[in-house]
């Protein structure tokens, strides 16, 4: 998996503002993109983190509009990956205009 | 707790639907939802082997959704990001890694596996509080059958494919499973749910090959490859029978073949009281490729044509020229006698994969029949044109189905009166006094049936639905089967009123259901004063048989006695005795199923 020296990581808080909160449409946006990427996307929710390529374990984590996640990317290509992730949850995940 | 083998003989008594004796091979159909095999892996090389099945299931189930996704029309396509979703969940970790673990770790069969990752995932589900994302367990119980249905069609040939001639054991068979049936090899079917109206027993009847419906745990107790007889006259099934029983029910075949061809060599004469009088005797029919059948079974007309078959199809609803062509050569085949087209009848237990229809909690009292046709005018106006345009080669007749007050005999109408004036405008020509009728099959049009009348030019009894209606049971479930009654007393006095009301008006009653094409009935029918029965074609030369056999006044006499009953049973057993009685030779039970 991951080669040698220190692997790049970014990490950054994020803000759910579409009414809809985080649900299956918008899951699947994150899911959709994190699979764009090699570094790997985790979400965290107070003390629970899940897989941010898991759809299914994205909406366990239950985020009602106005919760804030934690997002950890891990990989070569974190830095693009977290500019791409922070532009969907700004955009609302494209859902109000 | 992997299946086994039983071959110990065992008896099981369901409800006839389609009579003769068949001996042969069983050929076990899974369709029901949540039955699978669990099975222990023994060694590594099964285990791999099994997660290679699991993987290559996933990889079809992505296909199909794709297909899927891609088959959607324009319009919709909004909604395609549900089966996106649907891909994401079938590679979702925490079902697929999950599944593969179990099989790898637990050495279980990839169904069992699928089965533990999912019950997993739903109890992680309902302890979120969000209604809406607990939900969306159903989109992953979608996928996950979807799944298991790939699965299990690896170990299961499709019916296409089915080699050697086999009785077809099943849960329940769809009517989409029944178009995919190569015929020829099927002997018989038997089935776990069901009763005397279930779709199985309609295309067995149509097929003439016996089935037995109803039996409750056939496909629990039954294994593939059984031998087995089945009598679709008494509803016995042997499972592993041993010779003396084999020989007792080939005697049993050979008699039964006997009767028929002698009544066959007289069925093409009209059936006749011995004073004279004349009821109509007509088939019921699903496809076109019935009506020859029909005619050699002495049929005075086609009573009752279901159009439903070509829109059952898998590729897409059928195009005006389709059901014209159709309708067009079933009326020239039969011509002079007449054809009664009914207009679309699905919904209920007939789905069509490519009409919008929500999942209903009644399906039979939902959005069904002319409910549907009305609410989606392309389709219904589609029909009606084909039905006119065809009405030209021959005698066609329209019927309405599931009509429950006026409003839905004038809205139909009305329908009709606008597609005629279209056809006026384009030149093309129809039949302008082709009669129009409906089906009497909900119990407030009997109760309005004085006033239907001046409506429509005949009523059809549909019994089938009308005891269904009238004595709240639904046909399909086998827990309340036995009571689905047509000798209730209730049920008599309905046909009663409709023939008593058609008589006042003048116009012509008919019935169609199941009771037509049973003998024990002809003479209380005939006794009621139809017009004209309607049945199965093989029905037909045992009916006219006994309407040969009973005058009318006999008959009429039956019917004031057996009218003052008070329940089903007593009107059957009085019908039985009668029926030994009057032609001894019918006394053999295996005529009156039940």
């Amino acid at each position: 998996m991951n080669s040698c020296e220190s692997t790049r990581e970014e990490k950054k808080v994020l803000k759910i503002d579409n009414s809809l909160g985080l649900h299956a449409r918008a899951a699947g946006k994150i899911v959709a993109l994190a699979n764009q990427y090699e570094s790997k996307l985790f979400l965290r929710k107070d003390k629970e983190e899940v897989d941010g390529s898991s759809i299914l374990s994205i909406l366990t984590l239950s985020c009602p509009k106005g919760t804030e996640v934690e997002a950890k990317i891990v990989g070569e290509d974190s830095e693009v990956f977290m500019e791409s992730l922070t532009e969907l949850f700004a955009n609302k995940f494209g859902e109000e205009a | 707790m992997t299946a086994r083998r039983n071959e110990a003989k065992d008896t099981m008594q369901g409800i006839p639907v389609s009579p003769g004796i068949i001996i042969g091979k069983a050929h076990l159909v899974d369709r029901s939802r949540v039955k699978i095999l669990y099975q222990y892996l023994i060694d590594e090389k099964q285990v791999s082997g099994e997660v290679e099945r699991f993987e290559n299931a996933l990889r079809i189930t992505e296909e199909q959704l794709q297909t899927l996704k891609n088959k959607m029309p324009e319009h919709v396509k909004g909604h395609s990001f549900i089966l996106d979703s649907h891909v994401m969940i079938l590679k979702d970790s925490m079902l697929r890694e999950s599944a593969v673990h179990r099989i790898e770790e637990e050495k279980i069969n990839a169904e069992w596996a699928l089965k533990k990752s999912f019950n997993e995932i739903r109890k992680i589900f309902a302890q979120i509080d969000d209604e809406y994302i607990s939900n969306r367990i159903q989109d992953v119980e979608s996928v996950s059958e979807k799944i298991l249905r790939n699965l299990s069609g690896e170990t299961q040939e499709s019916l296409a494919e089915i080699k050697e001639r086999v009785i077809i054991v099943a849960h329940d068979l769809s009517p989409a499973d029944t178009t995919e049936l190569n015929i020829s090899k099927v002997m018989g079917f038997i089935t776990d749910v069901g009763g005397q109206t279930s779709h199985t027993a309609i295309m067995a009847q149509a097929l003439e090959i016996p089935a037995v419906v109803g039996l409750e745990s056939a496909t629990a107790r039954i294994s593939d490859g059984d031998l087995l007889i089945v009598d679709g006259s008494t509803g016995e099934v042997v499972i592993n029978p041993d010779d003396a029983e084999i020989i007792r029910y080939q005697e049993k075949q050979l008699q039964h073949e006997k009767y028929k061809s002698s009544i066959a060599r007289i069925s093409h004469l009209p059936a006749e009281t011995p004073d004279g009088y004349r009821i109509s005797i007509k088939a019921n029919i699903e496809f076109l490729e019935e009506v020859t059948a029909v005619r050699d079974h002495g049929a005075e007309g086609i009573g009752l044509y279901r159009t439903e078959f070509l829109y059952l199809r898998s590729k897409g609803l059928p195009t005006e020229e389709e059901l014209f062509s159709d309708y067009r050569e079933v009326a020239e085949i039969m011509a002079p006698e007449p054809v009664t087209i009914r207009t679309l009848d699905l919904g209920g237990d007939k789905f069509a994969s490519h009409i919008e229809i929500a999942n209903e909690m009644n399906p039979a009292m939902g959005l069904r029949a002319i409910r549907l046709c009305l609410k989606e005018p392309g389709l219904f106006k589609t029909q009606l044109r084909a039905i006119l345009r065809a009405s030209t080669f021959g005698r066609v007749q329209l019927m309405f189905p599931m009509i429950s007050g006026l409003q839905e005999v004038l809205e139909a109408k009305e329908m009709l009166n606008t597609v005629k004036q279209e056809l006026d405008n384009e030149g093309i020509i129809y039949d302008e006094n082709m009669p129009v009728g409906i089906m009497i099959e909900i119990p407030s049009a009997v109760t309005i049936s004085d006033l239907l009348t001046r409506h429509v030019d005949f009523f059809s009894i549909g019994t089938n639905d009308l005891i269904q209606y009238a004595l709240a049971i639904d046909r399909v479930n086998e827990h309340v089967a036995f009571m689905y009654q047509p000798f209730h007393p209730a049920i008599l006095r309905m046909i009663q009123q409709v023939v008593q009301e058609g008589k006042k008006a003048g116009i012509k009653v008919s019935l169609c259901g199941e009771m037509a094409g049973d003998p024990l009935c002809t003479p209380i029918l005939l006794g009621l004063g139809l017009d004209e029965l309607s049945m199965n074609a093989r029905s037909i030369p045992l009916v006219k048989n006994i309407v040969r056999a009973i005058s009318l006044e006999q008959a009429r006499q039956d019917f004031e006695l057996v009218v003052q009953l008070n329940t089903a049973r007593d009107v059957r057993d009085y019908l039985l005795t009668r029926m030994k009685k009057m032609i001894p030779e019918l006394g053999e039970k295996s005529f009156f199923p039940g």
